[in-house]
């Protein structure tokens, strides 16, 4: 069946709408167990994530439409890109300085 | 990520997955040119690397909020790019719908996000700025983005209609955290970080993208359910936070006159009280981290636990500029995280703890939340420092806190004032402890 179909169409949307349902559920599930100790990390390790429209900015950017789209396209790619880039190195050095006591003390 | 150790690896597995997802973008056979990729991407990194590297941890707040501000407006413009291209006849009004959603969110995101940053980073007054019937205006020129939005869903296709609602969403955003103070602006941040997820979830539904529906949501429900619990932590509704513009009117009816005076205390009375204690609960704030301290405390914790004193740190939710602000800072400055306390957990130890010290924290630590229900905060939960044998606060000037209430606990008699920079005061504090 073609893309267009109006069926196909009806069906990809309905399989989009229960992937948002399912993923609006896990991340009910997994943050609300995150300590506060750990929502700074956690904030700036969603963002990076979020930085996943990088995908959508690629498309936009990288798809021949026309010289506009390709404009806003590249300057997505370089925001989402520093989300991502700066979320994950910032959350990753974060999470380093979490110590235990015994590892604390040896500094 | 429930737990320190468990994270770095969860960490790991996200960059990873990331690095495949986009890998698989790149191999999509829409994609003919990678000439505006490649040095989008070079350039992107490099800032992020930059950004990532050398952002002190004071800084986090501002960090997170521009971040939002791009990761939003990155969207904003995948939409916009979008609905050029179709000149706004998507395959079908449901997707014209998340369309229209994303670019209104990430949009608003955008502006309100730099304001946030604006604010925390002192380019702006932190206070509230409000003016009458802000809140009629405000609704009305939502009321307006929307009717447009709804408008275009019916009769698609308008150019000049769709940009009219893509600025009008850029001034919302402005206009949405104007009222809002510094105090509040944890519950800013994360509702921001929410809107942020929300938007790129949204681009996910426009390009049928399954990947960017999953991070987008999550990072939505995130930053969704830490608004909640910020909120919580101060006993408002979100409502209140978000058109309360607090600190404006309320305060000028509670602010009655305070019974008595603060009492300054000697640097090496303190310094002699906390050498000879048993335990000593630190209590953190905003000041700490303005003020690049924590090193400084834990210096001396060290030196207080070299003395067999316990050391524990009591860590208010909102804290700071952003949920988890001051656990961030101090992990900087090698605490460990099995010392930092949350609420509920040091409350119970006051009654029992020598000396609390307060560094650069106010309301979080304002009785009057707890003891009098005409306060603006009534009702918030607090560090009950209070109740503890002595209290040492350590605060840069007579002055009032952000949220500009008058905090009782200063005049009560078991408490010391130490007026001074924190970081010069706690160093100071230090070598007294050592003479001591």
């Amino acid at each position: 069946m073609p893309l267009e179909d109006p069926t196909v169409q009806k069906i990809l949307l309905i399989s989009a709408l229960y992937v948002f349902a399912l993923a609006a559920f896990l991340g009910y599930q997994v943050i609300s167990r995150v300590p506060p100790l750990l929502h700074t990390p956690l904030m700036s390790a969603t963002n990076a994530i979020s930085g996943i429209s990088l995908v959508g900015s690629i498309v936009t950017a990288g798809a021949r439409y026309n010289t506009i789209s390709t404009i806003l396209g590249f300057i997505a790619v370089v925001c989402s890109t520093t989300n991502v880039v700066g979320g994950f190195v910032i959350t990753d050095r974060m999470l380093k300085m979490f110590k235990r006591k015994e590892i604390a003390k040896k500094d | 990520m429930s737990h320190p150790e468990t994270a770095k690896r969860g960490m790991h597995l996200a960059e990873f997955g990331m690095l495949m997802a986009i890998i698989g973008t790149l191999m999509h056979h829409e994609i003919v040119t990678f000439r505006w990729i490649l040095p989008g991407l070079a350039v992107g990194s490099l800032v992020g690397l930059v950004m990532g590297l050398w952002v002190p941890m004071t800084a986090m707040p501002q960090r997170t909020a521009l971040s939002h501000a791009f990761g939003a407006f990155a969207a904003a413009l995948v939409g916009i790019s979008e609905f050029y291209r179709s000149g706004g006849h998507l395959e079908n009004k449901f997707m014209l719908g998340a369309l229209g959603f994303e670019v209104m969110l990430g949009a608003l995101t955008t502006t309100g996000s730099l304001l946030a940053f604006a604010k925390v980073q002192g380019l702006v007054r932190g206070t509230p700025m409000t003016y009458k019937g802000q809140n009629v205006f405000n609704m009305a020129l939502l009321a307006v983005t929307i009717g447009i939005f709804i408008y275009l869903l019916i009769v698609p296709g308008s150019m000049p209609l769709f940009f009219t609602m893509v600025g009008l969403a850029f001034v919302f955003g402005l206009l949405l955290v104007m009222p809002i103070g510094s105090a509040d602006m944890p519950v800013v941040m994360s509702l921001l970080n929410s809107y942020a997820g929300l938007a790129s979830a949204a681009t996910g539904f426009v390009l049928s993208n399954k990947v960017l529906i999953i991070a987008g949501t999550l990072d939505g429900f995130s930053g969704f359910i830490l608004s909640i619990l910020m909120c919580r932590a101060m006993n408002r509704s979100m409502t209140n936070v978000l058109f309360g513009a607090f600190g404006s009117a309320a305060t000028a009816a509670a602010g009655g006159e305070q019974e008595g005076s603060m009492r300054e205390v000697g640097l090496d009375d303190i310094a002699t009280q906390l050498a000879y204690a048993n335990k000593v609960v630190f209590v953190p704030g905003y000041g700490l981290a303005t003020a690049q301290a924590q090193h400084a405390v834990r210096e001396l914790a060290d030196v207080l636990e070299k003395r067999g004193v316990t050391v524990k740190y009591g860590i208010h939710p909102v804290a700071g500029r952003m949920p988890g602000h001051m656990n961030v800072l101090l992990a900087e400055a090698n605490v460990p995280y099995s010392a930092l306390y949350e609420l509920e957990q040091i409350n119970p130890e006051f009654p029992t703890t020598d000396v609390a010290v307060v560094i650069g924290a106010n309301d979080v630590v304002n009785p009057d939340a707890r003891d009098n229900p005409g306060s603006p905060i009534a009702g918030m939960p607090i560090l009950e420092v209070d109740r503890s044998k002595s209290v040492v606060v350590l605060k840069r000037g007579q002055g009032k806190g952000f949220s500009g209430l008058e905090n009782p606990l200063f005049f009560k008699p078991v408490t010391g004032m130490l007026y001074g920079d924190a970081k010069d005061t706690l160093t100071r504090l230090v070598q007294a402890v050592q003479h001591a």
